[in-house]
């Protein structure tokens, strides 16, 4: 976009200031404020106790922290939810990466059907399939005594279901905004299949790489249901031990839960922060591929 | 949708002898080559982890256990109504929650679509919300809407908006569902449709602009047609978000009644009746009324127009 036509935009919009858009600036403001609310309400609650009808904890304590930590011994959760995320950011790459490039290259019969089995998981509601699947794994265990639900072996392959297509839905423009020319230049020149991959594509490859794996990341270590469906008690991720004790409510103090839920929401604002060093926020929901303008 | 792998046998001839070459060569003519084999561990993936399992829930689905009719499972779910309208009961959460993150969005990325000072701090806030996730925002929401001594509800009592025998009900009900979903879905619906703004040339509002056309003028006529597709997309992937609704129908809505959407009914047929072939079935059916609805909001999009300017992504 050149600089006049920004001016241009710029003035038009002062021009255009009716009340509609303070409607939609109050909107978006009393939205923040709400979130705000929801997330200050869990961190005080997690810190303080004996406040009710106050506007804030008369008594600041962190006793439920580490009640938290032993009651649902954090630690191997937390190492848990570190294992599975990784390893299915790492079998994601490998396995999806690849299939882009192919897909992004190449014309050929049936590449609608093939579009179509890797769009499938991103269009169908995980708990649709999510309950087959783990009917199916847990099938599988009876039949071969190998655990595979109710392991995090079995978290992990549930897990790469999403998180497969995402990275071939994401990597296959960026790999499309590569020049093939490039590619064929070399081989022209005389390079191989091998030294075409390590010297011409992966460098080129690595800044779309990076944005994929940390959006698989945080998709991971967030999702619910799948984990849910297919973990057993000692391969549950953080936020379904989090979910078992918001719905456990009475059994143990709600402050504890408050305690996880804060202990989730820093690791993802770490992940956050991380993200956001590789990726612009409009491409956490849409797509890798930098744009110039943006 | 049983997909065979794209031809990969004969693919697998690449270096035969010589009569051979001509049909790896004609393949290569029409794309395949070796480099289709970068595609099977994918589909291999997907195949075993999602066709199969499907499939499967397709063929448990037909084997009942306390009947031998292979329909009395979708018979029975089609005329318990305690089954049957939890579709309706998804869908009354589902489409209001993607149609308000929608159209609240238009209105705000609108305005931001060009430069301006701070979008990137908002855009990052927005961003928050998303990453934390339902089961987060549900643990919130029970303390900031607490009936009795949440923020929000103190903040109505000490401005006389509301009395303490009165308080505003935002939990445990139907609303506590639809803003859960708002709360996750409208940053996400604004970023997507953000996204698709920019990539709307900015020199045909300008054109528009100097031919005299009004503001208002402008946005139905030039951008917003350019948009709908855009919209079309984002309303799907809101509601396949919104209508997967599972943790928080459970957790701040009133999962017995006025939000037992069918993922609950769904998770109560496996986990509480141990019924793995109803469960399936609930399953199945939800994916298919989801795919329903995405197909006809697609197949309208499908008569829009797509021009080359009609965003990106």
């Amino acid at each position: 976009m050149s600089e006049e036509l920004a001016a241009v935009e710029e003035t038009a919009r002062r021009r255009g200031s009716r009340p509609i858009v303070w409607l939609a600036w109050f909107l978006l403001a009393f939205f923040f404020v709400n979130l705000a609310g929801i997330v200050f309400s869990a961190v005080v609650d997690s810190f303080g106790d004996n406040w009710f009808g106050n506007w804030l904890p008369q008594v600041w304590t962190t006793h439920y922290w580490s009640d938290a930590w032993h009651a649902y011994d954090l630690g191997q959760v937390l190492q848990v939810t570190l294992i599975v995320s990784v390893a299915v950011v790492i079998v994601s790459v490998l396995v999806g990466v690849p299939a882009s490039y192919a897909l992004a290259r190449r014309n050929f019969p049936f590449k609608h059907a093939i579009m179509l089995v890797f769009l499938l998981p991103v269009m169908v509601p995980p708990i649709a399939y999510g309950i087959p699947l783990a009917t199916a794994m847990y099938k599988f265990n009876t039949i071969t005594h190998v655990q595979i639900a109710n392991s995090m072996f079995g978290v992990i392959l549930a897990n790469l279901v999403p998180a497969i297509p995402f990275v071939v839905l994401t990597m296959t423009p960026f790999i499309e905004q590569i020049d093939p020319k490039v590619e064929s230049a070399a081989r022209m020149c005389g390079a191989s299949t091998r030294k075409i991959f390590t010297r011409i594509l992966l460098p080129l490859l690595v800044p779309g790489v990076l944005a994929a794996s940390i959006l698989v990341l945080v998709r991971t270590v967030g999702m619910f249901e799948l984990t849910y469906l297919t973990a057993g008690t000692d391969s549950e991720t953080l936020v379904v031990k989090l979910f078992d004790s918001i719905s456990g409510a009475g059994i143990r103090a709600p402050q504890q839960s408050d305690a996880m839920a804060v202990l989730y929401m820093g690791m993802m604002l770490v992940l956050l922060v991380i993200a956001l060093r590789f990726v612009n926020p409009t491409q956490l929901v849409t797509r890798v591929a930098e744009e110039r303008d943006a | 949708m049983t997909v065979a792998p794209p031809a990969p046998a004969p693919a697998r001839r690449h270096r035969p002898p010589d009569p051979r070459a001509h049909l790896s060569h004609r393949l290569a003519e029409r794309g395949i080559d070796r480099t289709l084999w970068l595609l099977l561990p994918g589909v291999v993936f997907l195949v075993a982890l999602f066709i199969y399992p499907l499939a499967y829930g397709l063929g448990l689905s037909f084997q009942p256990l306390k009947s031998t009719d292979p329909l009395y499972n979708y018979k029975q779910f089609f005329t318990d109504h305690l089954q049957r309208d939890t579709i309706g009961t998804t869908l009354r959460i589902s489409l209001p929650a993607a149609l308000v993150n929608v159209i609240a969005s238009v209105p705000i990325a609108y305005r931001m679509r060009g430069r301006m000072r701070g979008k990137r701090f908002i855009t990052t806030m927005l961003v928050i919300p998303i990453t934390l996730g339902t089961v987060l925002t549900a643990d919130g929401m029970l303390k900031f809407f607490d009936p009795a001594g949440g923020w929000f509800n103190k903040t109505l009592f000490a401005s006389h908006i509301r009395t303490p025998d009165q308080p505003v009900l935002l939990i445990n009900n139907y609303w506590g569902v639809v803003i859960s979903l708002i709360i996750s879905g409208f940053p996400f619906a604004f970023l997507l449709i953000l996204s698709y703004l920019s990539g709307i040339d900015p020199s045909l509002d300008a054109a528009a602009s100097t031919l005299g056309a009004s503001p208002r003028r402008r946005f139905w006529q030039i951008t917003f047609p350019l948009l709908a597709p855009g919209l079309a997309i984002t309303f799907c992937l809101t509601f396949v978000l919104a209508f997967s609704v599972f943790p928080s129908a459970y957790l701040v809505g009133n999962p017995t009644s006025t939000t037992r959407v069918i993922s609950i009914a769904a998770y109560e047929a496996r986990s509480v009746e141990t019924n793995d072939s109803k469960a399936s079935t609930i399953a199945l059916i939800m994916a298919v009324i989801e795919l329903l609805v995405i197909s006809v909001v697609l197949f309208g999009r499908g008569r829009l127009y797509r021009g080359s300017t009609g965003g990106k992504g």
